[in-house]
């Protein structure tokens, strides 16, 4: 129960337009308030619990997306918001684009919309808790993901 | 050392933590509700800690949780040896040696924002050090001794005689519990321009033995306020209660400043003031015992 009732989310922007980011934001504002549940929204992935990943990831920040999820410790959840993180959304046949998150890094919620409310987001949040949950309890650990170079696209 | 003295240990290292995380929580609330929300429950930072106790622990040196436990264990010597009423002034350098614990272990971790966290907690020190020497100086003066037994057992309080290092005190208070306008070594999780500052990289139950240091840190700030109305435990009790929720509503109405502006402020009017005060006793020769 200790996870569930202090939720500490990173929020990383690979690629996207800022509506999701504003949406991400909203949900701390008195409006809807999610530091009630004891959401922060923390600053270094060192002391994240929750990943929170907007925009359809590219060639230039695959490897920051890598990185950061390498830094935080397990049990780690990622949520993906907004259509661009789940699939790539109207950029998905891009020729810089790789596309959703789940392409790059293992996701374990998504939040589609574009952009979702702040509803929809909260929403996620509280399904990614039981989540957290079921990987302390079955010890579940994050693979490390392999940093490469600079990818370069094999259809360029 | 007799049963007594077993059973106040006891009790300050296990009732000063709850008394910390209760403080700390009633500030999380207050400052929800000072901006309009609902804000999280009383025992939040008690959940906060449980779940870092329980997450990973990943380090990037093997030295940089030694600093942390250095950190929390001069905090509560320094705690016990106010609460034993010993001498003021080793009080103050005990715990100069955990500030500096932090400030290392912040250093030793080499990520830039932790460096450049360590760097402007340093300045924090240099701008309330003189003013809590000057603090064990008016009790010198006024008691005989810098041993806090006589504090106690005086029949006028601490207040009367030191109104402006009071003030002064209030503003120390509200640098070393990083509070706004001086929060800028440990960024407050609202703004983020440092990441965490000097806890960047910290993680799990290092940052949850940061957090627990924290709490008695809390009770042991407030605990220097407390010797200003030491002679009635009551009324020294409600005016440490009341500088803390003062420094909640100033970190609430005010901005972040430079550390320059502090260094200039704490330097001039805090010191200055303290020193009027300091020279007002020396002149007027009164003593409390």
């Amino acid at each position: 129960m200790s996870l569930a009732k202090s939720p500490w989310i990173i929020h990383v922007n690979v690629n996207s337009c800022n509506g999701c980011d504003i949406e991400v934001v909203a949900c701390l504002t008195p409006l809807y308030d999610a530091e009630r549940f004891g959401v922060l929204n923390i600053g270094t992935p060192k002391q994240a619990d929750i990943m929170v990943v907007t925009g359809s990831v590219n060639y230039k920040n695959v490897n920051v997306l890598k990185n950061i999820y390498n830094q935080i410790p397990d049990p780690k959840v990622v949520l993906a918001v907004g259509a661009c993180a789940s699939t790539g959304g109207i950029f998905h046949n891009c020729y810089n684009v790789i596309g959703g998150v789940d392409q790059v890094i293992p996701v374990d919620a998504y939040v589609p919309g574009c952009c979702p409310r702040p509803e929809a987001i909260l929403d996620g949040v509280v399904a990614a808790l039981s989540i957290l949950e079921d990987k302390k309890k079955g010890n579940i650990k994050g693979k490390e993901v392999k940093l490469k170079g600079n990818e370069v696209p094999s259809n360029a | 050392m007799n049963m007594n003295d077993v059973l106040t240990v006891v009790l300050v290292l296990i009732g000063a933590p709850i008394l910390g995380c209760l403080a700390s929580g009633i500030d999380r609330r207050i400052t929800a509700r000072l901006q309009g929300r609902v804000g999280p429950p009383i025992l939040q930072p008690y959940y906060d800690v449980k779940k870092l106790l329980s997450k990973d622990n990943m380090i990037v040196n093997p030295s940089q949780n030694f600093y942390v436990i250095v950190y929390l264990f001069f905090i509560i010597l320094s705690l016990l040896m106010l609460v034993f009423k010993e001498d003021i002034l080793m009080i103050i350098f005990v715990y100069t040696v955990a500030s500096l614990a932090l400030i290392v272990g912040g250093m030793s971790t080499g990520s830039p924002y932790a460096r450049v966290g360590s760097s402007r907690e340093i300045m924090a020190i240099l701008a309330y050090e003189p003013i809590l020497i000057l603090y064990a100086l008016a009790i010198y003066l006024l008691t005989g001794t810098f041993n806090l037994s006589k504090l106690v057992n005086a029949s006028t309080p601490l207040l009367v005689y030191t109104p402006l290092i009071f003030i002064a005190m209030i503003v120390v208070l509200n640098i070393k519990l990083k509070k706004s306008p001086f929060d800028y070594s440990t960024s407050h999780h609202g703004h983020q321009e440092l990441v965490k500052g000097m806890t960047t990289e910290y993680s799990g139950p290092g940052f949850a033995g940061i957090e627990i240091a924290h709490f008695y840190e809390y009770v042991f700030l407030t605990g220097l306020i407390f010797l200003f109305w030491a002679v009635n435990p009551l009324i020294g009790l409600l005016i440490s209660i009341a500088a803390y929720l003062l420094v909640i509503v100033i970190d609430n109405i005010t901005a972040r400043v430079y550390w320059q502006w502090m260094l200039k402020m704490s330097w001039s009017v805090l010191l200055i003031i303290s020193i009027i005060n300091i020279a007002l006793l020396y002149a007027s020769k009164v003593t409390m015992v």
